[in-house]
């Protein structure tokens, strides 16, 4: 599977390929110990159709490059391995259990010239290994989401049904991976959140608070606005996951029906004289068809210590949306989803008119000069918030950024130096045509600025920059 | 049941000698006082009031039967009335002759109905034909006439605490002309007419004064007119009517008290609620004016709570059992029993007869005696963990603060009037008077949620409950003690969610203050990331610079809290010596050398010397930076 899409032809003929998937694949070394029995080892291998024993040399050829590798450093062994054509990357996240993703570098196609055949010149430093280190990382947290561990499943059926849940998922999941925009913030992993004022956020919790009481299988909320977080009761690193497959695969999905025209068939159904604009995301489309179904997704969390499974509701009116997570050992009925769009949806309903009209407040009382003129990414380790003016919506498909690539490239080697060393630094590069990119770190949080001023020096840059922290991060400690 | 009698007499009834042939009973509502007169005066007068310790007993000279007898306010002069067309008084001021003298209505031909003192020595006489406003001047031993009015009268009613005299005019009776007296001055107010059940042909007195009562009840005065049931309507049953008596401008029928039954009543009020006594099932309702009742029309009022038999009590002494008998309404029996109580509204019964928390709330909250019972009823509530129970905690939470706020507003109005200028304003604000209805955060905090707090109960719904407390200050705009907000840390770190203080503190819920920034600084060996929060919070505070330095330097981040205290622009009166020592204990010589380095810079900046002063105590430093990297190395001092 080729995904060709030219993105910057200088010249006709110049064609330029971004980087792509070549393949994935799953083993564990233990299944198959014994010469002859190589193939055992092999869990998931995408694409499929390729050779046994290719497939099998491969996974070999990782196999012999980590044990190699661990020699010298038993702890950590290799993280990827660079080659002219592609990268490899290696990631460990269950004992014994190793995903490999391959990634066909970046490349330019030269036409054939003067009778010369076309050649093809790879751009092997193009693509930095933090960015796709992560987005494999990515993919087993996603899979753990839905599926749990690898050893539960290997416990609970074996090799056969371990092999049928990755199938089922990566089959899926792979084709979602849009690896020439993945940048920075995959490295991040972020979560944005929706700022508010505190009087809005303490109705909220207030809400969350009597949904969960008088819904007592409910039990953990989330709740987002405008896709970006308000509250969790999820801990953080289960959130972060959530959080990343509502906005980019879930969300995406749904076009706001509330949007749509009076007769259109997405118009929601306005039962009796209770006018809300609730409606569930997952679960059953319409609670009035007497087919429905009310299966919910499952979703794991806390895999470190309690495991738990639970079902995952998520309900939205307006802009608002909720997640309500229940434990999977209760079955869900056509009662419990009637009563909870009963009494959720007209409360939400209200409550994201609410923020809507506290956020236009706000808005308007900040005035547009506080309107950032300036690229920027900032995020917070502490508690993975993360802002980018650099990143538009994010949709299904591809995240879109507003800056040149090369650009978004330093900003990924600047966070690499800055993950070298605990200390806090600051690192101002100047790039191509006039553009400055500064990166500073403190304690936990990283801030990314690019700036484009004509003939600006070092100096200016730095007041620049200063300015910047004074207007949009004046309310938290960050050295300058 | 026992815990269900919410009215009950008061403990120490006033004692006296039971009416009887020689002994006549009097009861003086203005003054509270109940006289025992024995033998006309002559075997002696007994006089208790409530309060009173000590009894007032004197004799005096039998004249006659006494109709009437009353002190005036302060018990300064003695009125007592023993003919139709008199009334006798005698000086009860010590220095002044003791000499009685009297005083004849100056209408020809009418007969005194009765008098009232509405002040230490002001007197009206009501009389069939009118009324006569006196000043008694008791040194001179005579009266002198203030005001009069003449006017037919068929009986009247005098109100003291609102000094209010009103009188049945017309044939059927039913025209009550208002008078009101203050200092000297007599108002006539608009007259007003009462709506008869039914009228009477031919026209005759049909307006008892039994069935009329003048009140004040939160402040405003009412006329009260018990309306019995008449066959001939449909009502359902005898109901209270409150006419609204305006100083100025008519009076207005304005409230309906249903009673839903019929027979004989009686009326009081007791701490602004109407009670009313019903006689053949020995029940008493209450009514408070000021709770609505949705499902009324407006102003129509249901009992508030159900009938209940007042509390039965022990007479004490003999220690007899006596059900209260509901003959009080016949203000004789009163008399031949000896006792004289006080009605009083119990309010911890109430809690249990109100479901509605809310409703229960609006009650308590305008009770004189409230707060340990509204307190009792938070920590109640909270206990129970009911389901659904939290959209009435936040109702009631919302109820207190409400009347919270109100003072808490008063008193800053307050405070501004002083402020701006004692002399011109002295008067028209008074201090706002603290009521037991305030529940301030100490309260709430020391009464019912530190306890609560402590309770094994599931720790989603105390965090719940706080959270709500707390949006509830935010909405009316109280600022929240820092003790709540410590409160709310400290049961997080106990139930190990620190998660959600984490979002709690990012969007400031908890507001920034130097203690709570303290208290994460300490949280910081359990949640790491506390430390971030910290800083960040004595960042806001901006007036917090020092104590940066301080964290910042206790994590050996020196250059750090340099570079700091330079943005802040205190780095020209920092001290050295703080820095150079926390450089010296991180060994790092390179560390070490840039920060001396520094400061020989500021020192040469300000003093035009790299060189140390004495006071600044560094010569250590100076001894090891020499020791370290060569004496040569110190920054030489400019040549001249």
């Amino acid at each position: 599977m080729l995904m060709i899409s030219p993105r910057m032809a200088s010249g006709m003929q110049e064609k330029q390929y971004t980087p792509s998937l070549l393949s994935f694949f799953i083993y564990n070394p233990k299944f198959g110990p014994r010469e002859g029995e190589e193939e055992k080892k092999i869990l998931f291998y995408h694409p499929s159709e390729v050779e046994k024993n290719e497939k099998i040399r491969n996974v070999g050829l990782c196999e012999a490059i980590v044990q190699f590798t661990r020699t010298f450093c038993p702890t950590k062994p290799a993280k990827s391995l660079h080659t002219q054509k592609n990268r490899q990357f290696f990631h460990e996240p269950e004992e014994n259990f190793w995903m490999v993703m391959v990634v066909r570098n970046p490349m330019i196609e030269k036409p054939s010239k003067d009778g010369k055949p076309a050649t093809i010149e790879y751009q092997e430093e193009e693509i930095l290994d933090s960015v796709y280190g992560a987005v494999l990382r990515q993919c087993y947290s996603m899979y753990k989401l839905f599926n749990g561990t690898f050893s539960r499943a290997f416990e609970a059926g074996g090799v056969e049904l371990l092999r049928q849940k990755l199938e089922k998922f990566f089959y899926r999941y792979l084709q979602t991976l849009h690896l020439q925009s993945c940048d920075l913030l995959d490295v991040f992993g972020g979560i944005s959140f929706f700022p508010l004022d505190k009087m809005t956020y303490l109705k909220i919790q207030s809400f969350v608070n009597r949904v969960e009481e008088s819904l007592s299988l409910v039990k953990y909320t989330a709740f987002l606005y405008n896709d970006q977080l308000i509250w969790s009761g999820l801990e953080q690193d289960d959130m972060r996951i959530l959080y990343k497959y509502l906005t980019t695969s879930l969300f995406p999905r749904h076009t706001e029906p509330e949007l749509a025209g009076r007769d259109s068939p997405l118009r929601p159904e306005v039962a009796g004289n209770l006018l809300h604009y609730g409606r569930f995301l997952t679960g059953p489309a319409n609670l009035k068809d007497p087919e429905a179904k009310f299966r919910f997704p499952r979703i794991f969390v806390n895999t470190e210590d309690s495991y738990e499974e639970l079902h995952l509701i998520v309900y939205k009116a307006m802009s608002a949306a909720v997640c309500f997570m229940i434990n999977a050992s209760v079955e869900l009925t056509r009662e419990f989803c009637e009563q909870l769009d009963a009494l959720v949806g007209p409360q939400l309903t209200l409550l994201a008119s609410d923020i809507c009209e506290q956020y236009n407040i706000n808005r308007r009382i900040s005035g547009p000069e506080k309107e950032p003129q300036f690229k920027f990414i900032y995020f917070n380790h502490m508690n993975l918030a993360e802002k980018s003016t650099i990143h538009m919506r994010k949709t299904a498909s591809v995240s879109l950024t507003s800056v040149h690539p090369d650009l978004m490239k330093i900003l990924g080697d600047i966070n690499c130096d800055f993950a070298r060393v605990d200390e806090d630094e600051e690192i101002i590069v100047k790039a191509m045509t006039d553009y400055w990119v500064v990166g500073k770190k403190s304690d936990q949080r990283e801030l990314y600025v690019i700036l484009n001023q004509k003939n600006a020096n070092l100096i200016e840059v730095n007041e620049e920059v200063k300015r910047l922290c004074a207007t949009q991060f004046n309310n938290i400690f960050f050295l300058d | 049941m026992d815990n269900e009698y919410y009215l009950e007499l008061s403990e120490n009834p006033v004692q006296f000698e039971n009416a009887s042939t020689v002994n006549n009973v009097f009861f003086d509502e203005a003054n509270k006082q109940v006289f025992a007169v024995r033998s006309g005066g002559a075997t002696g007068v007994v006089v208790k009031g409530p309060e009173d310790k000590s009894p007032i007993a004197f004799r005096m000279d039998d004249k006659g039967e006494v109709k009437c007898i009353k002190f005036s306010l302060g018990n300064k002069i003695l009125a007592v009335q023993r003919t139709p067309k008199s009334v006798d008084f005698i000086n009860f001021i010590p220095d002044y002759p003791h000499l009685e003298f009297s005083h004849e209505c100056k209408t020809k031909n009418a007969n005194v109905l009765g008098f009232c003192w509405t002040n230490w020595n002001e007197i009206v006489f009501v009389t069939d034909q009118g009324i006569e406003f006196y000043q008694v001047l008791p040194d001179k031993r005579t009266l002198k006439m203030l005001k009069s009015q003449s006017i037919n009268v068929n009986w009247y009613i005098y109100c003291p605490e609102t000094a209010v005299l009103l009188l049945s005019t017309t044939v059927q009776g039913n025209v009550l002309q208002p008078f009101a007296f203050k200092n000297g001055t007599m108002s006539k107010m608009s007259k007003f007419e009462i709506e008869l059940p039914m009228v009477p042909k031919p026209a005759k007195l049909s307006l008892s004064e039994r069935d009329i009562a003048v009140a004040s009840i939160y402040g405003e005065v009412y006329v009260m007119y018990l309306k019995h049931h008449s066959r001939s309507t449909n009502s359902s049953g005898a109901e209270v009517v409150l006419y609204h008596l305006l100083r100025e401008g008519p009076c207005k029928k304005i409230h309906v008290l249903k009673l839903n039954t019929t027979g004989k009543f009686a009326l009081n009020v007791v701490d602004n609620l109407v009670v009313v006594h019903h006689q053949s099932s020995q029940t008493s309702i209450i009514f408070d004016i000021k709770l609505r009742e949705p499902d009324c029309a407006m102003n129509v009022h249901q009992p508030v709570l159900p009938a209940r038999s007042i509390h039965p009590c022990k007479i004490p002494l003999t220690g007899a059992l006596c059900l209260f008998l509901y003959l009080i309404f016949l203000l004789l029996s009163v008399y031949l029993s000896g006792y004289l109580w006080y009605l009083q509204v119990k309010l911890q019964p109430t809690v249990n007869l109100l479901q509605d928390k809310g409703k229960l709330m609006d009650f308590l909250l305008r009770r004189r005696d409230c707060k340990m019972v509204i307190l009792s009823v938070c920590s109640q509530m909270l206990e129970g963990g009911e389901k659904g129970n939290l959209p009435v905690v936040a109702t009631v939470f919302d109820k207190l603060n409400q009347v919270y706020k109100e003072y808490l507003e008063a008193e800053q109005a307050y405070t501004v009037a002083m402020e701006s200028g004692p002399s011109r304003f002295s008067n028209s604000y008074k201090r706002p008077v603290r009521t037991q209805a305030v529940i301030d955060q100490s309260d709430m905090y020391t009464h019912v949620l530190s306890a609560f707090t402590e309770k094994k109960v599931i720790n989603k719904f105390i965090i719940a409950v706080l959270m709500e407390y707390i949006r509830s200050l935010n909405q009316f705009q109280i600022t929240v003690q820092h003790y709540l907000y410590e409160l709310v840390i400290k049961t997080l770190v106990q139930h190990n969610l620190f998660y959600m203080l984490h979002q709690f503190l990012q969007y400031h819920v908890l507001s920034d203050s130097k203690p709570l920034a303290c208290l994460l600084l300490s949280l910081e060996s359990t949640y790491p990331p506390a430390h971030q929060l910290s800083l960040d919070m004595l960042k806001r505070l901006s007036t917090a610079n020092d104590e940066i330095v301080e964290v910042l330097l206790s994590k050996q981040q020196v250059l750090g809290a340099l570079r700091f205290v330079r943005s802040v622009g205190g780095h020209d009166n920092v001290s050295a010596r703080k820095f150079l020592d926390a450089a010296r204990q991180t060994n790092d010589t390179m560390l070490f050398y840039t920060i001396f380095r520094f400061f020989e810079q500021r020192n040469l900046r300000l003093r035009g010397n790299p060189a140390f002063n004495q006071g600044e105590h560094c010569e250590e430093h100076v001894a090891y930076f020499k020791e370290v990297f060569g004496e040569q190395t110190l920054m030489k001092p400019p040549t001249k």
